[in-house]
């Protein structure tokens, strides 16, 4: 007993010299993810982005990684990042909406550590910074490639919580597929979740039996993928590259490319010039990524690739008018650009989409 | 040669004490392996696990913030179990809590003064109380299974709360996102020692809450009752118990203290209704229910064992870079060490051995070495 003891104080230590070796050598950039790293989805995402950023900077020698995988959205996350900020870490990056109170109130405490938080809207302190990307810009591309694609004119949306970028990626896609085919229609299911194989499967397994052609999803399994490939329909990836779980499936999909941002963010903690921004960007800067076009003719193929590269060189933006909303009035007038503003408070749908909006 | 497990005739009152020290021994012994197995330091990982945690005060507050709703509501359930009623619905008596005490600032933002928490405390176990009555009304009336019933109603209490903080009580600031206006300074469980972390009034209630009731099962009639009717509803009859009586009790309690449970965790660590209130409390407290073996002092030590395993994973997470699939193992390990030690506690384990110079004849004399046991 007395050796274990002993061993643990030396261990204990042996831990608060190497933390405090290391916090003078190392930058510490750290994550918090609200699904699993292996959900291939969402959260995979960001930690390839944290890999990247790694490998980008110098590796393990410069840059030290922590993670936390399915903190929930509750008390559990400002100890999460308490934990975090106490054990050294210089930026705290946090992949999820629900983190936003914690990640505020923890800053404050905080001063000296950076917070960057993906996808929401508060910055109380200024070492808050917060990022997003413009996922509509690629749901409307894949509406164009489902216009082509789909024989019955319907699509089923897999959608998961009805807040303003998933309202907003379900009118793009209506949008995109309008363009092609003006009588398109959309049909939503709301999973209520980010990550459930399960429930995300059924929601497919419904829409299908529907009669729905093609199915698209704002939830982060491959599980949609994996019921699409099974009934023999054509299907749209989600934030990665998910074509092994759908080789003659996958249309394309929309990459959630987070390496360079946060290479660009830790490397700004390094030099010492990191400044509070928030950021929403969109093909332009490749933080939305088209996985290749699959499993479709070269023609469909040809006009995605025009539309993509309309989209990222600023040239057409998807929410240009004129646009109707869901009950006949007008939204946009012929010509005129939805405010950034207005967009992420989006809580109304365009016309096509066959679904009452959760209010 | 065989292992034979056999029932002792009275509880062993060696492996009563013995048995939760086993068990950790185990637990200490079979995460080195996983450890190291790993790749990774076992003296580090089980530091990371269980010691980390409990070294500095902030973690403490944490420790305690999370252990008070696993143990109000553990000990409203042990209450349930004994006497037979399976509530397995805290999680959603938990929510309807949490609504009906924050319901109070949200209609009446104007209403601040020293009486709304309070009013809210009592309105959170009420609303606890009120959802557990209607599996246990349905129980006593219609003789339904309340497992189902309970469990049922989760989802709905939660589908209610997604309902309310996406519709009528979303906060206009917050961009369209779900969620309630944050509670104003009233509203909020006061911190205990605000200076050193976060932890509020919520652990205070949870160990009142265990002693007030541990008196009640161990000292008092009603106590005596909920336990007669458990163990035998028939004999709990005849001494002029009822059953139904027992039904409503027992859920009606449990309900208020997952309530309380779930208005004291919205006021005091969250700030604020959102979709997300539990990380599966509701859940998680019935494993702390039986692992204080349905004593609600035990309830207490389990409930800190439960919150330690949460907060030690995400040490382990930080320090030493183990995925949480392997904490989620851990913990699970935890338990069940926990579990399979209490059977010494019933059962001896003997190793019979075949005589080496005898027959299989000789059976009638191994037969009757048992019998001298």
């Amino acid at each position: 007993m007395k050796r274990t003891l002993l061993a643990l104080a030396a261990s204990a230590a042996v831990l608060i010299t190497a933390g405090a070796a290391s916090a003078q050598e190392k930058t510490k950039a750290c994550f918090i993810y609200v699904g699993p790293i292996g959900d291939f989805g969402w959260s995979y995402q960001h930690h390839q982005g944290a890999l990247e950023m790694q490998e980008a900077l110098g590796g393990e020698e410069k840059v030290e990684l922590a993670y936390l995988e399915s903190v929930p959205e509750g008390a559990d996350a400002e100890r999460a990042l308490e934990r975090f900020a106490r054990s050294g870490c210089d930026i705290i990056f946090t992949t999820s909406f629900g983190y936003m109170d914690a990640t505020n109130s923890v800053a404050g405490r905080f001063p000296d550590v950076k917070f960057e938080h993906a996808t929401g809207f508060k910055r109380e302190h200024p070492n808050v910074s917060t990022y997003n990307s413009k996922f509509h810009e690629g749901r409307y591309v894949q509406g164009v490639i489902a216009g082509h694609m789909s024989e019955a004119g319907v699509a089923g949306y897999i959608a998961s919580f009805p807040i303003p970028e998933v309202v907003m990626g379900i009118n793009a896609f209506v949008l995109g597929a309008q363009s092609v085919n003006p009588d398109f229609a959309v049909k939503v299911v709301w999973a209520n979740t980010w990550f459930d194989p399960g429930k995300e499967a059924d929601a497919a397994k419904v829409l299908i039996d529907q009669g729905v052609d093609i199915i698209t999803q704002h939830t982060d399994s491959t599980a949609p993928m994996q019921v699409a490939a099974e009934r023999g329909i054509k299907a749209f990836g989600q934030a990665s590259d998910m074509i092994k779980f759908g080789p003659e499936t996958q249309l394309t999909s929309i990459i959630d490319d987070w390496g360079h941002y946060y290479t660009e963010r830790v490397k700004a903690v390094m030099d010492g010039t990191w400044e509070q921004v928030d950021v929403w960007e969109g093909m332009a800067e490749e933080h939305v990524v088209m996985a290749p076009y699959t499993n479709m003719p070269d023609d469909v193929k040809a006009q995605a690739e025009a539309i993509e590269a309309k989209i990222k060189s600023g040239e057409f933006d998807p929410f240009t008018g004129p646009i109707n909303k869901q009950d006949g009035t007008q939204w946009l007038a012929d010509g005129e650009v939805a405010e950034e503003g207005e967009l992420l408070g989006l809580n109304f749908y365009v016309e096509g989409v066959d679904d009452t909006l959760p209010q | 040669m065989r292992i034979e497990l056999s029932k002792r005739p009275q509880q062993s009152k060696l492996f009563s004490a013995l048995s939760p020290f086993l068990a950790f021994s185990l637990m200490v012994l079979a995460g080195a392996i996983i450890f190291a197995a790993l790749g990774k330091n076992p003296v580090d990982g089980l530091y990371a696990y269980f010691i980390e945690p409990l070294r500095e005060v902030w973690s403490l507050h944490e420790l305690a913030i999370k252990a008070a709703p696993l143990i109000l509501i553990a000990v409203g359930l042990s209450v349930c179990f004994m006497s037979s009623n399976w509530n397995i619905g805290a999680e959603g008596q938990f929510t309807i809590g949490a609504i009906f005490g924050a319901a109070i600032p949200l209609y009446f933002p104007d209403f601040q003064n020293a009486t709304v928490l309070p009013l809210m405390l009592i309105f959170g176990a009420l609303g606890g109380a009120l959802y557990a009555a209607i599996p246990a009304i349905l129980k006593a009336r219609f003789n339904t299974n309340e497992i189902l019933t309970s469990l049922m109603l989760v989802y709905v209490a939660q589908l209610v709360l997604d309902w309310l903080v996406r519709g009528p009580w979303r906060d206009p600031a917050a961009m369209s996102f779900p969620q309630a206006p944050r509670l104003h300074s009233w509203a909020v469980v006061p911190e205990l020692f605000p200076m050193s972390g976060r932890a509020n009034w919520g652990i205070v209630f949870a160990i009142l809450a265990a002693i007030a009731v541990w008196f009640m099962l161990a000292r008092t009639l009603k106590g005596f009752e909920v336990k007669v009717i458990g163990q035998s509803p028939r004999a709990g009859r005849f001494g002029g118990f009822s059953t139904a009586r027992t039904i409503i009790f027992a859920f009606l309690l449990s309900g208020a203290l997952a309530g309380l449970a779930g208005i004291v965790e919205v006021s005091g660590a969250i700030g604020r209704l959102q979709p997300q209130i539990s990380p599966g409390y509701g859940f998680a407290a019935i494993i702390v229910a039986f692992l204080g073996r349905l004593n609600p002092l035990g309830i207490v030590a389990a409930g800190f064992v439960l919150a330690l395993s949460y907060l030690g994973g995400e040490a382990a997470q930080i320090e030493i870079g183990v995925t949480d699939k392997t904490v989620r193992a851990f913990q699970g390990m935890l338990l069940f060490f926990v579990l399979a030690c209490d059977t010494l506690i019933h059962y001896q384990i003997r190793i019979i051995r075949p005589v080496a110079s005898a027959p299989p004849a000789a059976t009638p004399a191994v037969e009757a070495a048992r019998g001298n046991d």
